[in-house]
């Protein structure tokens, strides 16, 4: 009786006690050289493996950064508090990086603002509505709105509502993903501070604007003209704001005819 | 011989471990996003099925057998499949590390998988022998890489479909594998 129970204890207990050496004399044996580094970088990193860095995950940017292939800076999502950290852990100075950035979508057409030129029926993706004549809208540069970059978002900060892609700045983490995925190109990083935006991309000439959407931008110059430190430039017909100049005064926002300038 | 050949396509085919017992459907699911990692994992797969069908198989005929302890089967063949893959996940990552990159993190996935206990319990159910068991631990991983690359080429597929917003995700792709599952119940009785 006594017997019946110690042996399979005896057994089990055993087989687990060799495993349990074996184990620990194999990870000792043939232990692999782990840069201690490469564990604090790791630690420090958001760990969202978005691969928004270019590599395929958290710890192979952390072992990037160590060995001092990609910069400090390298991590997009963490921005410049992450790269502070990494700088400090390898014990290098962090050059001035770029501030948190944020997409944003530039453009404001939708369903109802925008007309199309014809009515498109195929795979609901971006880029395969885009590779056919430029898109189902009439207007070349907007918002395809199918969703790829919706996809493509590894935080789901983009929502797509009528034609037109919206991005919840709240979770946006400025990645970047989005802005190479979207076949248009009309995704872009900005300044997280900067509140004001031309949401248009369109370089067509004013009339042609005007004739296919309501809210684009037409190329008036008066934004242009009522900013007080002339941050505001034209390009072609588009008019562009210079985030390092912009106040956030809003003067723009009040004098453009289209409300083409949102603020954010 | 033609017994192996038996073995080896009746697993793959006419009781296929995934879709036709329905066993390591975690892991089916979970990397048959794209083809790359589906031909990962099922290498790992074919490889940790291989040996713990050999290695559960010693165990059981020189110390439970021996000893009339099939009772314990279960966490047995439980510790040392787990204590196997660790040991060839320690030394892949040393010996190979190309190797390793490419599939060693498949291999913590596949530790507690049931298809790989499954294997080991069904070995002793069918009285196979040594070489016959590694034989059809090779045979079910095989079959579990025809079921994932079939499935990872379908859900490839699928991302282009206009599916309707209730059933995107996981929802069609559960019907996919049923419908997918389905055609390979028609090679039942190939052997009968």
């Amino acid at each position: 009786m006594v017997a019946e129970i110690l042996i399979p204890v005896a057994i089990v207990g055993g087989l687990g006690l060799f495993f349990g050496l074996s184990l620990s004399y194999a990870s000792k044996k043939f232990e692999v050289k782990v840069d201690e580094k490469v564990n604090l970088v790791r630690e420090a990193l958001p760990g969202a493996n978005c691969a928004a860095c270019g590599q395929i995950g958290c710890d192979a940017f952390a072992e990037a950064v160590v060995a001092g292939k990609v910069p400090v800076t390298g991590c997009t999502v963490g921005g410049t508090a992450v790269a502070k950290k990494i700088a400090d852990i390898l014990g290098v100075d962090m050059d001035n990086a770029a501030e948190d950035r944020i997409a944003r979508v530039m453009c404001g057409g939708t369903c109802e603002t925008t007309k199309d030129k014809y009515e498109y029926k195929g795979i609901m993706d971006c880029d395969a509505a885009a590779a056919l004549y430029g898109g189902p809208s009439a207007c070349l540069y907007k918002c395809v709105g199918m969703g790829t970059c919706e996809r493509a978002c590894p935080f789901n900060a983009i929502v797509v509502e009528n034609g037109l892609a919206r991005i919840v700045q709240s979770k946006c983490t400025g990645c970047g993903i989005c802005v190479k995925a979207c076949p248009k190109k009309i995704i872009e990083l900005v300044p997280k501070h900067t509140h004001h935006t031309v949401v248009c991309s369109s370089l067509d000439k004013g009339n042609v604007v005007r004739q296919i959407c309501t809210v684009g931008c037409i190329g008036c110059t008066r934004c242009v003209k009522a900013c007080p430190v002339g941050a505001i430039s034209m390009n072609g017909s588009l008019a562009r704001i210079d985030a390092k100049k912009c106040t956030n005064c809003g003067e723009c926002a009040k004098v453009c005819p289209s409300n083409t300038i949102k603020c954010f | 011989m033609r017994e192996i050949l038996i073995i080896i396509v009746s697993a793959i085919l006419v009781e296929n471990f995934v879709l036709i017992k329905f066993l390591g459907i975690c892991p089916f699911l979970g990397v048959s996003k794209n083809m790359s990692s589906a031909l990962g994992m099922s290498a790992a797969v074919v490889f940790v099925m291989a040996i713990a069908s050999g290695a559960t198989w010693l165990v059981n005929e020189y110390l439970l057998v021996r000893y009339e302890l099939e009772y314990l089967q279960t966490i047995t063949f439980i510790l040392v499949i787990a204590a196997l893959v660790q040991f060839v996940e320690i030394v892949l990552k040393k010996t190979l590390p190309a190797l390793y990159k490419s599939l060693g993190i498949y291999l913590p996935l596949i530790t507690t998988n049931c298809a790989v206990l499954g294997v080991s319990l069904l070995n002793i159910e069918r009285d196979y022998n040594f070489v016959q068991s590694v034989v059809y631990g090779i045979g079910a991983g095989l079959g579990f890489t025809v079921a994932l690359l079939l499935f990872s080429g379908v859900r490839e597929k699928l991302e282009m479909c206009d599916i309707p917003k209730s059933l995107r995700g996981l929802p069609i792709t559960l019907i996919a594998a049923a419908l997918v599952s389905l055609a390979f119940f028609g090679f039942k009785g190939l052997f009968s």
